[in-house]
């Protein structure tokens, strides 16, 4: 594997120029100072309890995510164009999403083949023909961008569904302000806290037709056991709205209310946090308590906003993601501003057997799986791991999609034995409203602690980072 | 609000007042078993200690006997009694977490840093009295924190008055309890008044609503049974009083009340209660019966609960 690309020495070892300040001032910092600064973020992370919950692990019902002191820079260049690519991306889409649940253009130009859409478990046949307010179905997308290059990037996920971590994005820039205002003194950095108001007046935006002048938003968390319950009451709180759970929302003649102290109020907007297959046991699982019966009957008379609409996992669903650069062509008659990663679809023989031949080298992803599970990462797996992994693809190739392994960029992290690179990933968030697309200018970095990891997910050990966009 | 919002902070100023109410038990009958036996008699502390709060029942299915050990570890860290010291503390988090919305942040750090504390510091209970009395102070000083915390920065909204509600509601019943349990000693012709056995076990009622140096301020006189059931029912400046408890049971719902435009059977029935304990004299308690007192109140004050549940919280 080639040597990753370094976000602060690049690849001739210089200094380039957003971490100039950076790097004066970590020569000027004792060598311990960063750790104790570490120990003072963790307190705080734990005291605020800042924390997300593992699934399976019995003792871990909270556990911190690691954060790491030494905040990643990108130049206000670089971002405008990620900006501009972001803006792009999301709306295709958007405009993909209406598509499919619609006229279906994009299948009948045979773009896109019909069983990948049609066969597809996330695909939700309750949405054909079905109207949403002002037509957006991805409010909030969450779209992982790995870096290779000085100007290579790369989308490696869109998560269009309920992404998660803008509460890190949040509270890492609040801790890093706390911790180290000098360092904030010697920099122009964007600011990133506008984002609760810019979510709320997009959710506002797109309320239904009946709302009232002020509409009511409400976030819908399954509850204190999720694992991004933290997020959920975090960010409930900023943007000044009601946390419900499944068991307060009621629906009667096809409206959403709330049961509140005096009496039921009505909901315009639901800001859910709850997957499509919850939210609703009368017409998705019908074991589901987290949901609200009749929940998809008010949606569908568009009494209520959904935000994410129903049915938007065709969208991050991985094997439609390889198809993302002509579904921008094809919507928007632009070149995708964004690469794609170059994707095998184990679907199709010609790459199945590619990805067979090569499995040693390659990461091999579930289409729908999320969180880092279910993968292959070739390179780093012993002979019986791909054996096995060699097993699962043949019974099922169409669950598979497989990626040469990149060299994601890394970033000088805080470790044991002192500053060292690891590779970071980076996840901004994207909001539609009615009328416009808006990107605070940051993210969320991600970064594996582990040395050569390429996993950066929190649930498998992965730490995050501050992310800084100069303001030049 | 959300219903389930204020039926959480409701119950949350519940559980952090029964932690703190429980730890002065264990402190209250710490002391008393502290003396000689010529002072305190033949009685089993521990045992009134568990009657108090009225948990017997579970304690002797695990427990044979009860003594020091059985009965601080059942009622401060017993995981299988629901109301011990930490459920109470675990439950109260849990109960934040679920409302942090309607917490203010120092409330929210109280009773977080709380069960950080009680998982890293009081994990595997107490070893040694020294310690047991650091755990209780710990625990009250807890309480005194998260209550001073909401009535300097809670906006005095609902949120506000539903966590009160929470709070008198417990704190009358927790008052009548301890009535309940040592009514028999606070009858006047029973024991020569001002013997030393029972003049000790009256401090430990004080004791334990934190009330002994009100007695003397209120009236300036040696403990007389009366008087104790008169300051502990009647008497409106001690706060641990029912007349308190049910004086600010009446304004917070009548605030409530107010903000919604609307009252209903909770402001009836705890005016009902109130304007009775206005109007009764300790004389008559007497005459009629302090237990049958109590119990009424205890059933009352449980009506109360039932009735605030089902006109807000559910």
């Amino acid at each position: 594997m080639a040597v990753a690309f370094d976000e602060m020495n690049g690849p001739d070892g210089s200094l380039r120029p957003a971490y100039e300040a950076l790097s004066h001032w970590l020569k000027e910092m004792p060598p311990d100072a960063l750790e104790y600064r570490r120990q003072e973020a963790e307190l705080l992370f734990r005291r605020i309890g800042i924390t997300f919950a593992v699934y399976g692990e019995a003792d871990a019902q909270e556990r911190l995510i690691p954060f790491d002191v030494v905040p990643r820079i990108l130049s206000g260049k670089e971002w405008t164009h990620l900006e501009k690519g972001l803006k792009q991306r999301v709306k295709a889409l958007n405009m993909f999403l209406r598509d499919i649940y619609h006229s279906r253009d994009i299948l009948r130009a045979k773009i896109i083949p019909d069983d990948l859409i049609f066969q597809n478990p996330v695909f939700r046949p309750e949405m054909n023909g079905q109207d949403v307010p002002h037509d957006v179905y991805v409010h909030i997308a969450g779209i992982d961008i790995v870096r290779v290059g000085p100007d290579d990037f790369y989308v490696l996920e869109d998560n269009a569904r309920t992404p998660s971590g803008v509460s890190y994005m949040l509270e890492n820039r609040e801790i890093m302000m706390r911790l180290f205002p000098d360092l904030f003194a010697r920099h122009r950095v964007a600011p990133v806290e506008n984002y609760p108001d810019a979510l709320l007046s997009a959710l506002r935006s797109v309320a239904p037709h009946t709302a009232a002048a002020e509409p009511t938003v409400a976030l819908l968390t399954p509850g204190v056991y999720n694992s991004a319950y933290y997020e959920h009451s975090f960010l409930a709180d900023k943007l000044g709205v009601e946390l419900v759970e499944g068991r307060d929302l009621i629906v009667k003649s096809d409206e959403v209310f709330m049961r509140t102290t005096e009496g039921l109020k009505r909901v315009d907007v639901i800001y859910r946090r709850l997957d499509d297959d919850f939210i609703d046991p009368l017409t998705f699982r019908p074991d589901s308590v987290l949901g609200v019966p009749g929940l998809m009957s008010a949606y569908m008379a568009g009494t209520v906003t959904l935000a994410n609409a129903v049915g938007t996992g065709i969208a991050d669903d991985k094997a439609v993601y390889s198809y993302m650069p002509d579904v921008v062509k094809f919507y928007l008659g632009e070149e995708p501003i964004l690469k794609n990663v170059p994707t095998w679809r184990c679907r199709e023989k010609d790459d199945l057997g590619h990805v067979l031949d090569h499995l040693d080298e390659l990461v091999v992803k579930e289409v729908h799986g999320s969180g880092g599970y279910g993968m292959l990462i070739g390179p780093a797996s012993t002979k019986a791991q791909i054996e096995a992994f060699r097993a699962k693809l043949i019974q099922d190739p169409e669950g598979f999609i497989a990626q040469p392994t990149l060299a994601l960029s890394t970033c000088p992290t805080a470790t044991q034995s002192g500053l060292a690179p690891r590779h970071v990933d980076l996840r901004p968030f994207v909001l539609t409203g009615r009328d416009h697309v808006t990107v605070v200018p940051g993210g969320l970095t991600r970064v594996a602690l582990k040395e050569g990891s390429l996993v950066v997910n929190s649930s498998q050990g992965g730490g995050t980072k501050d992310t800084w966009i100069l303001d030049e | 609000m959300l219903s389930r919002t204020a039926e959480n902070l409701f119950w949350l100023a519940r559980y952090v007042e029964r932690a703190e109410y429980l730890a002065r038990t264990i402190e209250a009958t710490l002391r008393a078993t502290a003396l000689p036996a010529t002072y305190v008699g033949k009685t089993n502390e521990w045992e009134s200690a568990l009657l108090t709060a009225g948990i017997g029942d579970g304690f002797y299915k695990i427990h044979p006997e009860a003594d020091e050990r059985s009965v601080v570890d059942y009622l401060a860290f017993s995981p299988e009694n629901p109301s011990s010291i930490r459920n109470c503390i675990e439950a109260a988090r849990l109960n934040s977490r679920s409302v942090r919305t309607a917490l203010t942040s120092e409330m929210w750090d109280t009773i977080n840093g709380a069960w950080i504390e009680l998982q890293q510091v009081w994990q595997g209970g107490v070893r040694s009295r020294e310690d047991l009395t650091k755990f209780l102070r710990f625990v009250q000083e807890t309480s005194l924190r998260f209550d001073g915390s909401a009535y300097r920065t809670m906006l005095r909204n609902d949120a506000y008055w539903f966590s009160r509600l929470g709070l008198h509601l417990e704190r009358a019943d927790n008052t009548a309890r301890i009535l309940d349990v040592k009514y028999h000693m606070l009858l006047p012709e029973k024991e020569h008044v001002g013997g030393p056995l029972d003049y000790y076990q009256w401090t430990s009622i004080l004791r334990s609503v934190s009330a002994l140096t009100a007695y003397h301020w209120v009236y300036r006189e040696t403990l007389k049974p009366w008087l104790i059931a008169d300051l502990l029912i009647l008497n409106e400046t001690l706060p641990r009083s029912l007349s308190s408890c049910y004086g600010n049971l009446v304004r917070n719902l009548d605030q409530i009340g107010v903000a919604y435009s609307r009252q209903g059977p909770a402001q009836r029935h705890a005016r009902g209660i109130r304007n009775r304990l206005e109007h009764s004299h300790i004389d008559d308690i007497f005459q009629h019966g302090l237990h049958e007192f109590i119990q009424e109140a205890i059933s009352d004050n449980n009506r109360l609960g039932e009735i605030i549940a089902k006109q807000y919280l559910i």
